[in-house]
């Protein structure tokens, strides 16, 4: 297969940045979409230029890192695919591809297109966890939980941190991965504890970190990798309204 | 030879460990405040680390290579994490759990660090669950368990198939709660490059590589913990993580570490097979599915060639002509058989004739018995995401078809020596996590990867690496200015100088394939005295090829991925000789490494438990000398040692 490229390129934060055009030709169809880049990489480098930088490691799906905004959709095309698990036979032979960073505020370009994802770190700090320290906690069977709840806060679990709803929402919204990680805790027994006070201090930092409000577009939904459900955002609402009131 | 000491605590296995905290050194909490730690590694063994030792007291500075720690390949383990908790009642005791890991090892671990192992298997699991992570229930409302190879008893207790993922939050969870609390400071995209070993032997520091301003960057600690993985992606393909790299590890036995048993290398029975040249890794599909998927490949040579010409799908060949060969040979264990046993009985059938696949290199693992048993529904609440991430990456669906697989480098059972305390032969040099080489021997089982790493950090180094620190109290901060710190960084800088300098036309993953191919030929799942010797030869010429022709583009400031990939690959190309080395001089067979004169008539592995019954500790001596062999003998007091036996209960 073959493709014509549309790339942001971007020396460095403070750089203009612009798109630049390229083409890959004979591209096996069950290539992934990182190794088509792999190769434009490997063929820039033989030219003495300047490879693509991106971010990557895992390579299935999981860690979070890769982050290209491919065709107007983070991750690409396929529904419930990181852009790590996606493939070139999901695209027409001769199509034009336009590759982007994530751009949201709070998501300063590095390089091309590395964006800076610690604002998600910093919101985790501000309470997106049960403050246990190893050790002297009870038999683990001790507190049973309803499957269907340990379920439920397992599909909030599931999120990677890769900042597709962040992306994908005009409002540049937070809303989706803050909202995973309080309804994972909001659910569980073990997290009821702290309910209150991780709902108020992780929607402060979010707003603090410059990340918009929620308008209800769905598009983190429809985006997101691990199809995160938006029930969760409904769910932070109500413990956020819940934790204000008293 | 130096004589080694493991530091093993005297008295009964089940009491060593308690009698060992019973007995080790304190320091006061207003004195753990004067006290520096740094890890290196945010994967489960340094999360959850770094967060105990921060809880503790002490000044932790942490170090990861991505953008942040949740990033670290800990997150993709998929099937699960073992305990002997016991809670389905079918006869599992910690004795079980450590007796089932010494075996799955072929006896080639130390026992006392396993017993411990098994020992805080437990904690584990109570720790985790304090912590949130929605481990899978029953109805009751209490935790699931299932199955995984090598084991009798189900004991493997999981988060749908992204355990790892849920474990690694946890200890993520723990770690940002410290960062939060300032007893913990992150250092991100960050990649370490050397030791810093003072001239009374101590480790007291790392010199890292920014990698977005290129400048080398000095840390000192009192005492220093590497949990930087494994060493696999000297293979090029592997299931680890594409910055997954084993240069921390080389470089600490270039400062003096021990490196030891480097030629046990776990090779994956149920990855997705290789499809193409430009392939930038290999996907694994976790062991689970073998609780419920049947492995075969055709009984007839023509099957199986029709198969591979797709004249014929894998449904149209009737039950009478299907070859399930794991059931076949190990009746006991059957498709639950460990890990290198699989592997190897896949690679049997292939080399036979008997493989499907394009390159008949793979094999079939199917639902189609456990569909009908169970019912579709079943086995996608079980197996859906693999069941996706399988058709996303070769468009095909294992409900109608089944999985074809191919065994692929996973996990590394080798790794720098420690002792019980898991501190290296320098002193405050301490290892965690795959990075150590302790308790997995030859071979490890599925769900204890996870395990070991948190039992390394939640569980055992907050109090060996106190028991170091309790004599460090007066010692004061230290300085970085000083000539062991000029030296290190001189070191480093005079590497990344002369890889810039090469000016050579050659990509660094040409070079980084060549060196995957004559590892995976040479120094892969079947090894050969002459196909190691041939295979260090290459690695030689490859080596002197790389420095003579590699090109990394670009500025050494500022990001430069191709000079990060340089300095991994030019490491692992030191690494794969070494590798090489252990698996020639090593003459038997064990777990994962299998030398083809060392072996049964009906081909399974024989070990020479009368002279290699010891663990073999490299340490460098100079770039142009041969790694000196030093031994640790291994005592089994409180296990019979046998042939590996899989056939019967």
């Amino acid at each position: 297969m073959n493709f014509k490229l549309k790339i942001w390129r971007q020396a460095s934060p403070n750089d203009k940045g612009q798109f630049v055009d390229y083409e890959v030709h004979d591209i096996s169809s069950d290539a992934s979409f990182l190794e088509m880049i792999d190769i434009l990489n490997d063929e820039l480098v033989e030219k003495g230029e300047d490879p693509i930088a991106f971010d990557h490691d895992c390579r299935e799906g999981i860690c979070g890192m890769c982050s290209m905004f491919i065709n107007g959709h983070p991750h690409g095309p396929e529904a419930a695919t990181t852009t790590c698990q996606l493939h070139m036979r999901k695209f027409k032979d001769g199509e034009t591809i336009v590759i982007e960073p994530w751009r949201a505020r709070p998501f300063p370009v590095i390089k091309d297109l590395i964006v800076d994802r610690s604002a998600f770190d910093e919101i985790i700090r501000a309470g997106g966890f049960i403050s246990v320290t190893t050790g002297g906690v009870p038999d683990a069977n001790a507190i049973p939980i309803k499957k269907e709840v340990a379920d439920l806060a397992m599909d909030a679990a599931a999120c990677i941190g890769c900042g597709a709803c962040v992306a994908a929402c005009k409002n540049a919204s937070a809303m989706l991965f803050v909202s995973a990680k309080v309804s994972q805790f909001a659910l569980l027994p073990q997290g009821k504890v702290e309910a209150k006070d991780r709902v108020k201090s992780m929607v402060a930092k979010m707003d603090e970190l410059g990340f918009g409000n929620c308008t209800n577009t769905y598009a983190c939904e429809a985006e997101c990798p691990k199809e995160i459900s938006i029930t969760n955002i409904a769910r932070m609402n109500r413990q956020f309204i819940g934790a204000k009131l008293g | 030879m130096t004589k080694i000491d493991s530091k093993i605590p005297e008295g009964p296995i089940a009491e060593k460990w308690t009698r060992y905290k019973e007995h080790q050194k304190l320091v006061n909490p207003a004195n753990k405040r004067k006290i520096d730690i740094i890890v290196v590694g945010t994967g489960l063994a340094g999360s959850s680390a770094a967060a105990s030792l921060g809880e503790m007291g002490f000044n932790v500075k942490v170090f990861c290579i991505q953008d942040s720690p949740r990033r670290a390949h800990s997150i993709a383990a998929q099937g699960g994490i073992n305990a002997a908790k016991n809670y389905p009642n079918d006869g599992d005791t910690i004795y079980r759990l450590f007796y089932d890991t010494v075996k799955g090892g072929d006896y080639r671990s130390r026992e006392s660090n396993t017993y411990r192992l098994a020992e805080v298997s437990n904690n584990i699991i109570d720790q985790c669950v304090a912590q949130g992570v929605p481990f899978a229930r029953e109805y009751s409302g209490y935790l699931a368990n299932r199955s995984f190879g090598g084991a009798l008893v189900s004991r493997t207790f999981y988060a749908r198939g992204q355990t790892g993922q849920q474990l690694l939050l946890g200890a993520y969870g723990a770690l940002s709660k410290e960062i939060k609390r300032g007893s913990v400071k992150l250092y991100t995209r960050r990649e370490m490059l050397d030791l810093v070993v003072m001239k009374d032997g101590r480790a007291r520091g790392i010199i890292v590589r920014n990698l977005f301003t290129g400048e080398l960057e000095r840390y000192s600690a009192h005492a220093v913990l590497l949990a930087t993985g494994g060493y696999g992606n000297v293979y090029f393909l592997s299931t680890n993580a594409m910055t997954s790299n084993g240069s921390a590890a080389w470089r600490a036995y270039k400062r003096g570490a021990y490196f030891a048993n480097p030629c046990y290398v776990q090779i994956h029975p149920t990855c997705i097979p290789v499809h193409g040249e430009y392939q930038s890794k290999l996907t694994l599909m976790s062991e689970s599915l073998r609780n419920d998927g049947r492995i075969w490949v055709p009984k007839k040579k023509e099957d199986a060639e029709r198969i591979r010409k797709k004249e014929l799908r894998p449904r149209d060949i009737p039950e009478e002509d299907r070859d399930y060969y794991l059931e076949r040979r190990y009746p006991a264990f059957g498709n639950l058989a460990p890990r290198d046993v699989s592997s190897r009985a896949a690679k049997e059938r292939c080399d036979a004739g008997y493989g499907v696949g394009p390159t008949g290199l793979a094999v079939f693992l199917d639902l189609k018995d456990a569909i009908a048993r169970l019912g579709k529904e079943v086995i996608k609440a079980r197996y859906g995401n693999l069941i996706d991430m399988y058709e996303r990456i070769t468009g095909e669906n294992a409900y109608e078809t089944p999985f074809m697989i191919y065994p692929a480098v996973h996990y590394c059972m080798g790794g720098l020596w420690v002792d019980y305390e898991l501190e290296s032969n320098i002193p405050g040099l301490f290892v965690g996590g795959e990075a150590n080489f302790s308790d997995h021997g030859a071979n490890r089982l599925g769900a204890s990867a996870i395990m070991q790493g948190l039992s390394d950090g939640y569980f055992i180094l907050p109090y060996t690496m106190q028991n170091y620190l309790a004599d460090q109290i007066t010692v004061g901060p230290i300085p970085t200015n000083t000539s062991e710190f000029d030296e290190a960084e001189k070191d480093v800088q005079a590497r990344i100088d002369r890889l810039m300098a090469v000016k050579g036309k050659v990509p660094v993953d040409t070079f980084h394939k060549k060196l995957g191919h004559i590892m995976w030929e040479h120094v892969g799942m079947a090894r050969n005295r002459e196909g190691l010797k041939e295979g260090i030869k290459m690695i030689q010429e490859l080596r002197e090829d790389f420095w003579k022709n590699v090109r990394v583009p670009g500025n050494p400031m500022g990001i430069n991925i191709e000079l990060e990939k340089a300095l991994r690959v030019a490491d692992f190309l030191e690494l794969g000789e070494l590798m090489a080395r252990d698996a020639l001089h090593r003459e038997e067979s064990a777990g994962g490494h299998f030398r083809e004169e060392y072996q049964t008539p009906d081909g399974e592995a024989m070990r020479n438990d009368k002279d290699f019954m010891y663990v073999a500790a490299w340490e460098y001596k100079g770039d142009d000398k041969e790694p000196a062999l030093n031994k640790e003998e291994l005592n089994y007091e409180y296990i019979e040692v046998k042939t590996r036996n899989y056939k019967t209960a």
